[in-house]
């Protein structure tokens, strides 16, 4: 096997993700679908760095999951806030900058 | 961690293409479960499947550090906080079925379509071929986490030190977004009670859930004297989502039985027991009204 299908198995994967992004309604399935497409990128980078042969690849998908941890708690937090006021997880129901 | 099998040269093994071929099955069906359930919780659950996949992945890449980091703040702690938040927010919230713009379902899933191709066309004219293995990086700093760690605290240290800045920004951002502030002053319980009378709807603490000695579950409705069951001793949500366990008609059938054998060892007439067609019409009928404060509990 070539390695190579580990850059098409994250291909697909944020596909999907980004297809999921564009589907669904629900704010916390949205935000999962983008952790997905965080992940895929990961997996690229690190079939990258296995293609160089160099560990840089390792420390940026590193830098990427720190990121992501950070973007998911911000996230997250302003999805209850907004859920507390309006009473809804749907991303159709926020169509006001402040209420 | 050197005794984990990293590849030393860039080639896949055979094992390793059983494994990736068995994970990517995982990955994708995971993926595409995400996005096909309708509940968050089932998305959540098929979220963290093909994150463990992609962590067996990484572990199979030489990226031993990543795989463990994969699994430890992916599937330990995000995944977590997802599942906490679809707890305080998901079991009101219903996906809408409904389409705002016509046809943008269709539209996005063809959009997707495309861009996948164009990806997965891209990625097969590039001609990647001979791939060299992070063996050789590895073994010149003495391992993985040796060479990450050489790389993170020397090249990459301000980038290391941003993203420590990242973090606290987006701790501190996360408790300001979920404060109360408190407009009002708080209500006593001496006003909430006189609340309470002044409205009349109800006035003495709900009935308490489950039957006599038996049954404590929250699930399983309070009997009144009548045998049917108080539809008010169920928490509002369970009632919402159907979850009621109706023990009225087994509860009535073992009283039944009780009082034929204490009649018995009394030497009494026994009471007619009821028939199980009195029993299914005493099931079917829509609650009484609540005798409030019938059973003395307070569960609200």
């Amino acid at each position: 096997m070539n390695p190579v299908n580990y850059l098409y198995l994250a291909a697909l994967l944020f596909t999907i993700g980004a297809t999921g992004v564009l589907v669904r309604r629900n704010a916390i399935v949205l935000f999962m679908c983008v952790e997905l497409m965080l992940n895929a990128s990961n997996l690229a980078l690190v079939t990258f760095s296995r293609l160089h042969g160099n560990l840089d690849g390792q420390i940026i998908a590193f830098f990427t999951m720190v990121v992501a941890a950070a973007e998911v708690v911000v996230g997250l937090a302003i999805i209850v806030s907004v859920f507390r006021t309006r009473h809804s997880a749907s991303v159709d129901d926020s169509n006001l900058m402040k209420l | 961690m050197n005794e984990l099998a990293v590849p030393l040269t860039g080639a896949a093994s055979t094992g390793e293409a059983v494994q990736f071929w068995v994970l990517a099955v995982i990955a994708v069906a995971g993926a595409l479960g995400m996005v096909l359930c309708r509940k968050a919780v089932h998305s959540a659950l098929c979220l963290a499947a093909t994150m463990l996949a992609l962590a067996v992945c990484y572990l199979a890449e030489g990226a031993v550090f990543l795989g463990v980091v994969q699994i430890v703040v992916y599937t330990g702690a995000i995944m977590m906080l997802f599942l906490f938040v679809v707890m305080l927010v998901g079991v009101t919230a219903e996906d809408a079925v409904k389409e705002p713009l016509k046809g943008q379902r269709v539209a996005a899933v063809l959009g997707g379509l495309g861009f996948g191709a164009m990806l997965i066309v891209g990625i097969g004219n590039a001609g990647l071929r001979t791939f060299t293995g992070v063996g050789a990086a590895d073994a010149a700093a003495g391992g993985n986490v040796q060479g990450l760690a050489l790389r993170i605290f020397s090249q990459y240290v301000w980038a290391f030190e941003v993203t420590g800045a990242l973090l606290i920004t987006a701790a501190i951002g996360a408790m300001v977004l979920t404060h109360r502030e408190h407009t009002e002053e708080r209500q006593s319980q001496r006003e909430l009670a006189e609340q309470r009378v002044r409205l009349g709807t109800q006035i003495t603490p709900l009935p308490a859930p489950g039957v006599y000695a038996r049954h404590n579950a929250v699930d399983i409705p309070g009997l009144l004297p009548d045998g049917s069951i108080a539809e008010l001793s169920v928490n509002p949500t369970l009632r919402a989502r159907g979850q009621m366990r109706d023990v009225s008609g087994d509860m009535l059938r073992r009283m039944d039985e009780l009082e034929a054998g204490t009649a018995e060892w009394l030497d009494r007439k026994a009471p007619k027991p009821r028939t199980s067609l009195e029993l299914t019409s005493l099931q079917k009928t829509p609650a009484a009204p609540v005798v409030p404060g019938e059973n003395g509990g307070a569960s609200e």
